[in-house]
Parts: C-alpha cells; sequence; structure tokens
C-alpha cells in the first residue's frame, strides 16, 4: 500500500490497481460525506476500509458500484471511469463484481439453492444441471451445501452470509465488497467468515475490499488497509504499520479507546451550569 | 393563522413532489412494460399474489353488499309499489358505481398492502439494492410485473365481485322476499344496456391502474425502517381510497 | 418448481372465473340479442316525425320484438326522417302492406316501431320500403289539435244552435 508509512498522503497507485478513487467528494443533503478522497485498491489483496461510524464506508462500496454518483474526483475500476458507463458498460461492471450486504439480503421468496442460482437464470441460459452443479459447488465452498432446500428465514444470520457470499461468487466476479461481514455474529461464524474471506480471495484470484471496524478480526487476514475519518483518509497501510501509528486518530480506533479525537461527550452546554440552572433540559 | 397558511403551503409542495415523483415513476413502469411481459412466469406470479388470493374476500364481500342491497331496495321500492324493480335497480347500481368502487377499495386493502409491503420489505433488507448490484433491473424483475399483476386481476374481481352480488340480491329479493323471479330478470334485462356493462369493466380496469400504480409506488420508495414500511402501507390504502373515488367521479362524468 | 404448478393451475382458475363472471354479465343481464346480427334483413320507413325514438329502439309485431331500429337519418331532398330498421330473419313473410308506426312504450316509456300486418300476398324483401306509416304522437300536436277541434264545434254549434250535440 504505501510503505513510506504515516499520515493521509495518497498512496502511489499502481498501474493494475483494481479500484482507483481520486479526489473524490461526495455529500447528501448538504452533508460533506467525502472530501477529496483519494484510495488505490491493490489487485489480488485484501483490503480493509476502517473508520468510526459514520464515515460512509458503506457509501463508498455503493460509489464503486455505481449505485452513487460522486460529485466530484474520478473512480476507476478495474481500468475503467465509472462515470462515463452507459447501460451496457454499467450491466458489465456489476458483473465483475459481487458484494456481500450487511444482513445477506437474501431474496426471502426463493430458497438457498435458488437465491444462488439467481445470477445465474437471470443472465444466463444455462442447462439446468450445468447450474445446479455450480451452484451447489458454490455452496460447497462456503460450507453449506447440505442447506440448500432452506428457506431464508429458516437460516442463522451467519449462515445467511455465509449463502449470501456464495451467491456473491456464483458469477465468478473480480472483485468482492464486503458491507460489515462480521457484525452481530458469534466468534465461531466471525472465524468462517474471515476464513472464507481468505481463502476465496486467493483460491479464486480476486480482489477483496471488507469494509468493517472490527479491527481486531480484520488485521488477521488483510493485506492492506485504509482507515477513513472525515471524509478522509486518515492512515493507510499494512495492519501492523497501522498499530504502530502515530496519529491520535488511528491510535484511539486500533486500540479502541473510549476517548481521544472522536470524543466520547456529545457537544453539550456546561455540566455544572446546567444542573444548577434546573430550568429545562436544553 | 399564518402558520396555518405556511402548513398548508408547505403541505401543497410535498403534495406536489409526491405527484412529480409518481408521475416519474409512471413512466419508468411504461418503459418496463415491454420487457417485463417476456417473462409471463412473473406475471401470472403477481396475478396470482393480488388475484386468486383475494377471490375469498372479494365474494364474500359480494354476497353481503349483494345481499343488503335486496333487503335495502326491496324495503324502499315497496314504498312506492315497484318491488319487481328490483333486480333492475341492483343490477344497474351494482355495475356503474357499487361494484367497481368497492372492489377497488377492497383491493387496495388486501393487494395493494401487500404489494406495497413486500416491495417495503425488500427495500429495508437490502434486496433491491443487492439486485443492483448484480446487474438485475429490480423495476423489471420486482416492480413491473406485481404492477402488472394488479392491473390484470382487477376487472376480473370487479366481475366477480358483481356477479356474487347480483346473487345476493337474488337470494333475499326472490328466495327470502318472494318477489317474481320472472320479473326480477326481465325487468333487469329491460333496463340493462351492453354499455352499463362496459362503464362497470372500464370504471375497473382504471382503478385496478391507479390502486396497483399507488402500492408499488409506496412499496418501492418507503423509507428503509419498519416505520417505513408501516408508513407506506398505511399511505398506500389511504390515498387509493381518495384517488379511486376522485377517478369514479371523472369516469362517471365523461361516460354519462 | 413444484410450487410453481400450483400456482399456475390456480391464477388459471381465477382467470377462468373473472371471464366467466364478465361473460354472464354481458349475456345474462343486458338485452342485447345477439343473434339478431347474423341473420337478418333490412327494410326502410321515412317518417314526418320520429318523436323519440332512438337507434337500438325495438321493432315489434303484436307486442313481439322482431327487430331493431338500426339507424335514423334525414333526408333533405323528401324532408322526412329514414329509418332504418333491421328485422330478424325468421320473420321473412310481412306482407309488404303492413303499416309501420312509432308508438310508445307504457305511459311514459321509450319509444319504439310497431308493424300491423296488412292484407297483402306479397311479402317484404331485403331492402323494401315500408309504405304506410304513422307519425310518432307528439304532446304539442295533440293538444293544439283538440283545441283546434274545439274552436270548430263552437263555430258550428254557434251556427245551427238547433242542432243537439
Amino acid at each position: 500500500m504505501n510503505p513510506a508509512g504515516a499520515g493521509h498522503a495518497p498512496p502511489y497507485a499502481h498501474a493494475d490497481d483494481v479500484v482507483t478513487l481520486r479526489g473524490v467528494d461526495y455529500s447528501v443533503g448538504g452533508k460533506a460525506v467525502f472530501k477529496g478522497l483519494d484510495i488505490a485498491i491493490r489487485r489480488g489483496e485484501v483490503t480493509a476500509i476502517m473508520g468510526p461510524s459514520g464515515t460512509g464506508k458503506t457509501t463508498l462500496l455503493r460509489l464503486i458500484t455505481r449505485q452513487l454518483r460522486a460529485d466530484a474526483g474520478t473512480v476507476i475500476v478495474d481500468g475503467r471511469d465509472v462515470a462515463g458507463l452507459d447501460g451496457n458498460g454499467l450491466y458489465e461492471l456489476r458483473r465483475k463484481i459481487g458484494m456481500l450486504f450487511q444482513n445477506g439480503a437474501l431474496l426471502t421468496d426463493l430458497d438457498v439453492f435458488e437465491n444462488v442460482a439467481f445470477p445465474l437464470r437471470e443472465h444466463t441460459r444455462l442447462p439446468e444441471r450445468l447450474v445446479r452443479n455450480i451452484v451447489l459447488t458454490k455452496l460447497h465452498a462456503v460450507g453449506l451445501r447440505g442447506a440448500a432446500g432452506l428457506m431464508p428465514q429458516e437460516l442463522s444470520g451467519g449462515m445467511a452470509r455465509r449463502v449470501a457470499l456464495a451467491r456473491a461468487i456464483v458469477m465468478d466476479p473480480q472483485i468482492l465488497l464486503y458491507d460489515e461481514p462480521f457484525a452481530g455474529l458469534d466468534p465461531i461464524s466471525m472465524g468462517v467468515v474471515l476464513r472464507l474471506i481468505r481463502s476465496l480471495n486467493d483460491a479464486l484470484g480476486i480482489s477483496s475490499i471488507v469494509v468493517t471496524h472490527d479491527v481486531r478480526e480484520i488485521s488477521q487476514i488483510a493485506d492492506g488497509s485504509y482507515i477513513l475519518s472525515d471524509g478522509r483518509v486518515v492512515a493507510s497501510g499494512t495492519p501492523g504499520q497501522l498499530r504502530d501509528h502515530g496519529s491520535p486518530v488511528v491510535k484511539q480506533f486500533m486500540e479502541g479507546l473510549a476517548d481521544g479525537p472522536v470524543s466520547f461527550h456529545y457537544p453539550a452546554p456546561d455540566y455544572r451550569r446546567q444542573l444548577l440552572d434546573r430550568s429545562g433540559v436544553s | 393563522m399564518r402558520a396555518l397558511l405556511g402548513d398548508l403551503a408547505s403541505s401543497l409542495v410535498v403534495f406536489l413532489e409526491r405527484l412529480g415523483a409518481m408521475t416519474r415513476f409512471a413512466g419508468q413502469v411504461v418503459a418496463q412494460l415491454p420487457a417485463a411481459l417476456l417473462r409471463p412466469r412473473l406475471v401470472v406470479e403477481q396475478v396470482y399474489n393480488t388475484g386468486a388470493l383475494s377471490l375469498v374476500i372479494i365474494m364474500t364481500c359480494g354476497l353481503f353488499v349483494g345481499m343488503v342491497l335486496g333487503l335495502q331496495g326491496y324495503e324502499l321500492l315497496q314504498r312506492f309499489g315497484s318491488e319487481e324493480s328490483l333486480g333492475m335497480g341492483a343490477a344497474l347500481s351494482l355495475l356503474k358505481e357499487l361494484g367497481p368502487v368497492v372492489t377497488a377499495l377492497l383491493f387496495a386493502g388486501r393487494a395493494g398492502t401487500a404489494l406495497a409491503s413486500e416491495l417495503g420489505l425488500m427495500r429495508a433488507t437490502d434486496q433491491l439494492s443487492a439486485m443492483e448490484v448484480m446487474a438485475v433491473d429490480p423495476m423489471r424483475r420486482v416492480v413491473v410485473p406485481r404492477f402488472l399483476g394488479g392491473v390484470i386481476a382487477m376487472p376480473l374481481l370487479t366481475a366477480v365481485f358483481i356477479a356474487v352480488a347480483l346473487y345476493g340480491v337474488q337470494l333475499v329479493g326472490v328466495q327470502f322476499l318472494g318477489v317474481d323471479q320472472g320479473q326480477f330478470w326481465s325487468q333487469m334485462r329491460g333496463a340493462v344496456e351492453f354499455e352499463d356493462v362496459r362503464e362497470g369493466l372500464v370504471k375497473g380496469l382504471t382503478f385496478g391502474v391507479a390502486c396497483s400504480l399507488i402500492a408499488v409506488f409506496e412499496g418501492y420508495n418507503a423509507q428503509p425502517t419498519a416505520e417505513g414500511v408501516g408508513r407506506a402501507t398505511t399511505r398506500t390504502v389511504v390515498i387509493s381510497a381518495v384517488v379511486t373515488l376522485v377517478l369514479d367521479y371523472i369516469l362517471t362524468a365523461i361516460m354519462l | 418448481m413444484r410450487q410453481s404448478r400450483t400456482i399456475d393451475i390456480s391464477t388459471g382458475l381465477f382467470v377462468l372465473l373473472g371471464m366467466t363472471a364478465i361473460l354472464f354479465l354481458v349475456t345474462q343481464i343486458t338485452n342485447r340479442e345477439f343473434s339478431l346480427r347474423t341473420d337478418s334483413y333490412r327494410l326502410q320507413a321515412q317518417f314526418g316525425n320520429i318523436g323519440g325514438l332512438k337507434a337500438g329502439a325495438p321493432v315489434s309485431m303484436a307486442g313481439v320484438t322482431i327487430g331493431r331500429v338500426e339507424s335514423i337519418g334525414y333526408d333533405m331532398d323528401l324532408f322526412k326522417a329514414v329509418v332504418t330498421l333491421r328485422i330478424d330473419q325468421r320473420y321473412d313473410r310481412i306482407p309488404n302492406d303492413s303499416d309501420a308506426g312509432i308508438l310508445t312504450a307504457g305511459l311514459l316509456g321509450g319509444q319504439y316501431v310497431g308493424i300491423t300486418p296488412g292484407g297483402s300476398e306479397e311479402t317484404f324483401k331485403d331492402g323494401d320500403r315500408v309504405e304506410f306509416v304513422q307519425d310518432a304522437i307528439v304532446l304539442e300536436n295533440l293538444i293544439s289539435k283538440y283545441l283546434f277541434s274545439q274552436a270548430r264545434e263552437q263555430a258550428s254549434g254557434e251556427a245551427a244552435p238547433a242542432t243537439q250535440e
């Protein structure tokens, strides 16, 4: 990523970076989410995007899939600027990307098998036998081949997420996006998902971008990472480099400190005065 | 006073904004209609969802509306000594007004809320977003088939409602209260024109388009929270009811 | 997949039910006689006044509906209303000196064309014109006729006072 280390100096981009964001601005309802964001994702690696809640990490993923459009700057995915894509271009872009949503986002009226088969049925006209083989293979890769007949409502959170992962890889994408894949999972399921992210990335030769704030977990498998705060990159590097980072923001985040640059107290008037004042709350 | 006017003005703006959004949405739906027809399986599933599953409530209510009409009509006509006109009066009022309007209101309550809550839930659980990422157009796959399902189902439901209601009228009038069966049907036949039936079906179709559009719009644009979905469902019923009655007046004025 | 078969069948039944209901409504409760369209022939009649006669009104003999008024037009040369009647083919032996009059159903009902049979041996063919017609009775004319005849009786009554009523 950025061997020179510290600070949020834009990491130098490599020619075959799979995703590049340059000077991206994005705001919602007048509030700026990103200001001059610079990110380069190396091909074939697992890259973590971390940061305090509300820094717009999910928005970043949506900018990559072009479900949202940047106000300024460029977003380049696999060598192509997503801003200029027409209907066909967008279609091809999304075929290359697989995304794992926070809640799995399985279609509730289809069973596990049909959910995983969904992209195949929508985009290809493969014979049924082939579809069946592909689906079962992908389910086997996530360890849920036996659950093929269950309905999404019957799955636990961890299982649903694994099925969603199988669905995300069924079309053999080049890039996998993970939106908070560890949120709400028990330690075992977390371990399972961790292992899957790493092994799939290596076995399938893809690039993975994991948005999360589970620092300890992702540090075990990430090749490189970014920490976002206030709409910018405040640090980047390998997990090891980030641990030794000097900046207080990074330190507070990596060590999970209750107070620091991200303050514990929400802005409020003077404590003593408010207690003694007795005339109302604000 | 100024506050009241201010509220009124902002309500007006909100109303216009929603109207514009719905018109734009309607345009997108129409644009995707041909594509959706290429997936007849999806449309058939939705006709089942909105139509076949509504049959029970439509037929039950139809029967009782007919029976009440028979009872009330008989009592009223008896004052003028024209009980034999019961069939005629009931058929005309059912065909032209009661049938289409009551069916539309029931449809909005049963099928409309189902559509809105399904789509709202899909929105809230990121299913629609997931489809986008998988390069599947949610409008084409999910929204338009539901719209078409409703549009196809409504006129059929209206016809079933009216037919069952007429049976109810006949049940009360002829079987229970003793109106002459021959007179009942012949007076009806003498007074009801093909144009009346057509009027009822045209209304049914129009209400179907309106209520289905409102339902899928509210669901698709619901806030992705539990309250958002609930709100969308409530709005569907309320707006469908108002629009149905307004359209009813307009259509009646045009067709008269 | 077996679930979708049930859905297909149920939907099919639903659509069938709906169509049947529509068919029932259209055929059983309206007064369209659909048989008339297929086998029928045309007759023409010219009236000085058709009153409230409308297209689609029944044409009957002895109270039995044998046809419909197909169209009503106005001839600028003859200054008469030209009414085209469509008669069911089953009634093809109407004497060609029969009378066509515009009558009223009930006291305040709609108007219709009533045909009173004549005595001729020959019968109407497709396209024939009915010679003997009776215009619609217009209420105002009736009243003025009555007043006029009353006035005449007054006058003749005064001229010959000896004559009894």
